[in-house]
């Protein structure tokens, strides 16, 4: 057993434990921990499979800020725990959910072992290519083969931005002030 | 080494617990993280398939995959915000208003 795949198996057995921690957790402050976890272990695993750009990109973007706005979500609303959401579902009706979710997975890994994959990609990995998953080459691809998705991903970017500005942006204050016949509950006092 | 299939059945278990972090979570801030772990369980299967046939075509969805992912989450995390702030709760089960 080398050291690659002792790396792999740590990896992914935090990776695995991250991610039923997240789900099993009450607290979602809890559940984004592990989620970051989780991601952290993902990262190793894409650096050992070359991607070190991606690794670190995993890091910062998704450990870092997208984790960080989601906690700061978490706190904004004052969650503290699941319990508050009221009684759980009937019994019947959690059991379904796990079957079914369950029951996806099993038919995925019988789909990955009776896919027929090009021979390059079966059996064991062999050593990369000179300078594989650096960011010269990711960004070589980036900005010559896939410039245009990268240019839509540009603009997909921008409209989400004015999307969630204009979506949490509150009501101007002549609309609220006459929210009477609303069915909107009234405005907390802010303490 | 490892092989591909290690990498492809980690994925798969990784999606897996994220479909049912999906259909079981009742709160929707955790069914969102669920949501960003099954991407990101289909995109170590896209690294993976990228180290198997040495080219960087995959890392390069992968990255724009994260982008999107990044958008989403902003986007969904603004109507969560609104949503609980019009029904006061954040529970799954009772956003159920569009469903007639």
């Amino acid at each position: 057993m080398n050291l690659d795949t002792v790396i792999f198996f740590a990896a992914a057995v935090v990776a695995v434990f991250g991610a039923t921690m997240m789900i099993a957790q009450k607290n979602p402050i809890a559940s984004a921990l592990y989620l970051i976890l989780s991601l952290v272990a993902q990262a190793i695993l894409y650096v050992q499979l070359g991607g070190l750009f991606l690794g670190s990109i995993l890091i910062v973007v998704y450990a870092g800020a997208i984790m960080v706005l989601f906690l700061f979500v978490i706190m904004l609303l004052n969650l503290r725990s699941s319990d508050d959401l009221g009684p759980p579902p009937p019994a019947l009706g959690r059991f379904t959910k796990y079957a079914f979710g369950i029951l996806l997975s099993v038919e995925l890994i019988v789909i990955v072992k009776a896919a027929r994959m090009p021979s390059k990609a079966t059996g064991v990995l062999g050593f990369p290519v000179e300078d594989f998953g650096s960011v010269k080459a990711v960004s070589t691809q980036m900005f010559t083969t896939y410039v245009y998705p990268l240019e839509l991903t540009g603009i997909l970017m921008l409209i989400a931005v004015v999307g969630a500005v204009v979506i949490a942006k509150k009501e101007n204050n002549a609309q609220v002030s006459d929210d009477s016949g609303s069915d909107r509950p009234a405005k907390k006092q802010v303490s | 080494m490892v092989p591909v299939s290690a990498y492809l059945i980690l994925a798969v278990v990784l999606f897996g617990i994220g479909a049912i972090g999906v259909l079981t979570s009742r709160n929707m801030i955790v069914l969102f993280m669920c949501i960003e772990l099954m991407l990101n369980a289909a995109n170590l299967a896209m690294v993976a398939f990228s180290r198997a046939l040495n080219v960087v075509d995959g890392h390069v969805i992968v990255f724009l995959v994260l982008t999107v992912a990044a958008a989403e989450a902003a986007v969904g995390l603004a109507m969560i915000i609104t949503i609980f702030r019009n029904r006061e709760t954040i529970n799954i089960d009772r956003y159920s208003i569009l469903k007639w």
